[in-house]
């Protein structure tokens, strides 16, 4: 029985898959051949074995599960013929793999065959362990393996050193056996032996530092020698390939001599003769040819230098970048990468190649170059190549769009000479590629506009025009946003024209048009529509003619289906009608935005998004930008983890520490540290008229907000504290209420501590604050501070409010005052604290204080920081 | 090691001869079968014959209606494993004489017994064609 002529049942097997015109009959066909090869293994017949593992091996090529088939590879191997042998060796190969138990089995017959009388059966035995070995079975059976490597037939010898070097990966212990065995084979003559034993060694010098200080020693004349033969050796039609004898070895030579000298002045040296004539005297119109010529330059740059030699490499490279077949030119690229590391010069001097090669058709070769072109870019060529490489950007496809784009923003951002040709460049990007611009590129924008503040008004008028050209792309549009937001006024007054700027002329209304037409169009996303809200509420203030009609912009989107943006245009358009006193101090411009702390937080430990958080909380003074925050925080999800992050709170703390201002409900959202929402839960627990408006309009500023971990363990208390109130919607009213009066309800009467003297916390021409104190027993850190508010002037106060902020490691809880009127001309009204010092004795205690209160129908707002109180409280 | 694995594809994306140098579960090697195979088809002739995909190079060349893809470490000449295709091919030429897809498909064993002929464990072995073939000469002329 011939097991290798075709077996027709196999045969017909794949002829019938072949004539399946579906997927689902082939799946059946398989099914149906599995079954009966099932049927045959239980049957236990030797005779079909082997096709029976023929056909398996067929169908497991297609991918369908073979596992069963496993046994019977076992069967086979351990058959005394050759060609079950055979079979089932292979089948070995490809239906198991190292990590079966199987295997185990195998170790036994594979020793037996090992030391087989047939040479051929050897030959299996070493090309299966060869393949497939474990660990252990390595261990077990290298020794087998180390005699072998002396055998006397070639092809066994040859074998037998591959086999090693796998042995020897998987046990790296075992190298020290190998290492003379390797060195004798390179001085064999045959061939393959030759390819092997150089493999060999060269995995033992990866391995094992003393292999290598021992081939570097020994063997690298011997191997110079044997390349020297092979280059000038006569034409042998055995391994003759193009007109070179065995190219491959010649590379494989070439690649161990690599490891050889790489490091090694003296290995280095030797070497230089034989690698100056290979460079020089293999033809190159061949492929193979320039394979090697390619193994030679990375050999060359790899070693110790000799710049003469380098200058041979740089000439190949040179060469072959200008060779019209494409993969010689990707191969260049790739070695021009490596090349740039100790020869800058002589790469840029190739630039425009490179620069052409970025606009190739070919994908892989447009990759390749466009990473060289972001390693060869420095302060000289910078501008040349960003006006090549965003001209190009263009005309580019779509998917390749996204990394152009990408290497373009982080070159500008490199290497920008100044700040205009930086904005420029980033405006060009923005309106070709805007999405997809990831977000920390546009925030580094917004960064460094911000802090450039000769150019806003440039910058604003440039960025009006581009918008108005390239309205579909989502970042450009925002960043448009947020400028003409900050900036609309100089964009409508055309202050801070440059020279080289042409005269427009925008009209309030043009202004508003592109914020509202982004905040329509069907397309934008929330952080669009957000960031429009949030500007649309800027442009009231700054434009106060036609607040009317930005009013009714804001009204529309109290329909949106985002609940988000239904709440902060109520609670803008209140701004806009009732507020207006206070309306210019919230949307002041923002302070200037610290480059050096951005960029700090975005390279160092904090991912991208995460540092995104930390510039919006940057701007938090004054509690303005509190409302931008929650909108820019509800863009993307990842920035909610942001506050819990190190940085970002000390970040968060040094502002707040220092400035914070009312922590009226409005910015009882994210950045209100934790005295501000106790003061809330203070407001609206205790007695208040219309305590479910109050409550629930806070707690839904709250629960949207929970960003900040500071306040979220306030938020559970608060909504803990008022579960029947949660539920329901926002009103509008419920702001106004909290905003223009406390409840009056009964307040405590503080008593005296002897110890701490009172002291005069404020003083004005109008109104008198003292602090009296006392310890409650029991706990140094707590501190009771009566207040009392006298009025120094001839008129009644009324809506008499007092608010306090503390710094982190304080914590402030407010009473509810004695009243909210102070009569005129020595009224007094009192107001108990509890202040908590978890600094107690290392920090004293520190308050900021805001008092509103209305005088002859005029609202009157005084500020202050309250920094003397006593120490060791 | 440095060969990862060598397909044979036909230009209907279906394999024709599958060696894997390192292990991968089926799903694995069907998905990666079928990613090489929709990039590499659908390149064409003017684009260069080295593809990036994940963390190694795929190399590949078409021989008539046969897609033969090799995918080798990073760090691997390019050029050298373009020869060892057309080597790979000039070896099956020889055996088969004009060696086609359809020698390939029903003679698989052979071909596999080639392949491992010429490289094992990812490393090339032999690159003589006289050598490589005389054990498959020898089995065939013993029956």
């Amino acid at each position: 029985m011939n097991p290798f002529s075709s077996s027709t049942r196999l045969r017909d097997m794949i002829r019938s898959i072949r004539a399946c015109k579906t997927a689902a009959e082939e799946r059946g066909v398989v099914r149906k051949e599995c079954a009966d090869i099932r049927a045959s293994i239980n049957e236990n017949d030797p005779h079909d074995r082997h096709r029976n593992l023929a056909k398996l091996m067929f169908i497991h090529m297609l991918g369908y599960p073979t596992h069963f088939g496993q046994m019977e590879c076992l069967k086979l191997i351990a058959s005394p013929g050759f060609p079950e042998k055979r079979i089932g060796y292979l089948g070995l190969m490809l239906l198991l793999d190292e990590r079966q138990e199987v295997l185990m089995l195998v170790t036994n017959s594979l020793k037996q065959d090992l030391n087989h009388t047939n040479q051929y059966v050897v030959g299996l035995a070493l090309c299966a362990l060869g393949n497939i070995c474990s660990a252990e079975m390595a261990r077990d059976l290298a020794p087998e393996v180390e005699r072998l490597i002396q055998f006397r037939d070639p092809n066994i010898r040859k074998k037998a050193a591959l086999c090693s070097t796998r042995i020897v990966r998987k046990v790296p212990d075992l190298a020290e056996n190998f290492i003379n065995a390797a060195s004798s084979l390179l001085k064999e003559k045959h061939h393959g032996v030759l390819i092997t034993g150089v493999q060999l060694c060269y995995e033992l010098c990866t391995i094992n530092d003393e292999a290598l200080e021992f081939f570097r020693k020994k063997c690298t004349e011997g191997l110079i020698k044997t390349l020297r033969d092979i280059t000038n050796s006569a034409y042998q039609p055995e391994y003759d390939v193009a007109g070179i004898t065995d190219p491959f070895l010649h590379i494989r030579l070439l690649k161990v001599l690599r490891v050889l000298g790489h490091g090694d002045a003296n290995a280095s040296d030797l070497m230089t003769d034989i690698l100056a004539q290979v460079a020089t005297k293999t033809e190159s119109n061949k492929n193979a040819g320039n394979a090697i010529l390619y193994e030679c330059a990375e050999t060359i740059m790899a070693i110790e230098d000799t710049s003469s030699l380098r200058v041979l490499a740089i000439n190949i490279l040179g060469r072959f970048l200008s060779n019209r077949d494409n993969n010689i030119r990707y191969v260049a690229l790739n070695m021009l990468m490596k090349a740039i590391a100790f020869d800058d010069q002589a790469v840029q001097r190739h630039r425009v190649t490179i620069l052409e090669c970025v606009k190739d058709p070919d994908a892989s070769i447009r990759k390749r170059a466009l990473e060289l072109v972001s390693l060869l870019v420095n302060e000289n060529n910078v501008k040349q190549l960003t006006k090549e490489l965003i001209d190009y950007l263009e005309i580019s496809d779509e998917d390749f769009k996204e990394d152009l784009s990408a290497k373009i923003c982080s070159i500008v951002e490199k290497f920008s000479p100044e700040k205009i040709w930086y904005i420029d460049q980033m405006l060009k990007v923005l309106s070709e590629a805007g999405k997809f611009v990831k977000d920390d590129v546009w925030h580094a924008l917004i960064v460094v506009i911000s802090n450039a503040s000769e150019l806003h008004g440039y910058t604003v008028r440039a960025l009006y025009k581009a918008v108005l050209t390239y309205s579909e792309q989502e970042t450009l549009v925002r960043v448009a946003i947020w400028c003409i937001g900050e900036y609309g006024d100089l964009l409508v007054n055309n202050v801070g024209m440059l020279g080289i700027e042409d005269p427009i002329t925008v009209t309030e209304c043009d202004a508003v048009d592109v914020v509202e037409d982004a905040i329509t169009r069907h397309n934008s996303d929330m952080t669009t529509k957000a960031m429009a809200l949030v500007a649309l509420l800027k442009l009231s203030s700054r434009f106060p003619s036609i607040s009317e009609r930005i009013k009714d912009v804001i009204l529309k989107q109290k329909g949106s289906l985002l609940l988000e943006m239904q709440q902060r245009a109520i609670e803008f358009n209140s701004i806009v009608e009732r507020h207006k006193n206070i309306r210019s101090s919230l949307v002041e411009r923002m302070p200037v935005l610290d480059e050096a702390t951005f960029n700090v937080r975005r390279a160092g430990s904090l991912p991208a998004s995460v540092s995104t958080m930390a510039k919006p909380s940057v701007s938090i003074p004054n509690g303005v930008s509190a409302p931008l925050v929650d909108l820019l925080d509800l863009g993307s999800d990842d920035i909610l983890a942001a506050p819990s992050s190190s940085s970002g709170a000390d970040f968060l703390q040094d502002l707040l520490s220092v400035d914070l201002g009312s922590s009226s409900a409005q910015s009882g959202a994210t950045p209100a540290p934790k005295a501000g929402t106790d003061l809330l839960l203070d407001i609206l627990s205790i007695g208040t008229p219309s305590p479910a408006q109050n409550s629930t309009s806070a707690i839904d500023l709250l629960s949207t907000a929970d960003m900040n971990n500071n306040s979220s363990t306030a938020l559970d208390a608060l909504s803990s504290s008022a579960p029947p109130h949660i539920a329901t919607t926002a009103s509008a009213g419920g702001m106004f209420d909290l905003l223009d009066g406390l409840s009056p309800s009964p307040s405590k009467e503080a008593t005296n501590g002897p110890a701490y003297p009172p002291i005069v916390a404020y003083e004005s021409s109008s109104l008198k604050i003292e602090f009296t104190f006392s310890k409650p027993s029991g706990n140094p850190q707590t501190t009771n501070v009566e207040a009392t508010f006298i009025n120094l002037s001839p008129d009644t106060f009324t809506d008499f409010v007092f608010q306090a902020a503390v710094p982190k490691f304080l914590q402030l809880h407010l009473d509810p005052a004695s009243s909210n009127t102070l009569p005129a001309s020595g009224g007094k009204v009192t107001q108990n604290l509890r202040v908590t010092n978890s600094q107690h004795g290392k920090k004293s205690l520190v308050m900021r204080m805001r008092i509103g209160y209305k005088v002859n129908g005029k609202d009157v707002l005084e500020e202050g920081q309250i920094n003397n109180f006593p120490r060791g409280l | 090691m440095a060969i990862r694995f060598i397909i044979m594809v036909n230009k209907q994306g279906q394999t024709r001869l599958a060696q894997h140098y390192e292990w991968l579960t089926l799903e694995q090697r069907r998905a990666l079968e079928g990613e090489i195979v929709r990039k590499c088809l659908a390149r064409n002739d003017q684009q260069c014959s080295f593809v990036e995909h994940r963390n190694y190079k795929i190399v590949y060349r078409r021989y008539a209606s046969l897609f033969f893809m090799v995918g080798v470490d990073d760090d691997e000449n390019e050029l050298a494993i373009l020869e060892f295709i057309h080597l790979l091919v000039e070896t099956m030429d020889k055996h088969f004489g004009n060696v086609c897809e359809l020698d390939i498909m029903f003679h698989l064993e052979k071909a596999h017994l080639m392949l491992e002929e010429m490289v094992m464990n990812g490393c090339i072995v032999e690159t003589s064609k006289a050598n490589i073939l005389s054990p498959i000469q020898l089995m065939d002329k013993a029956h």
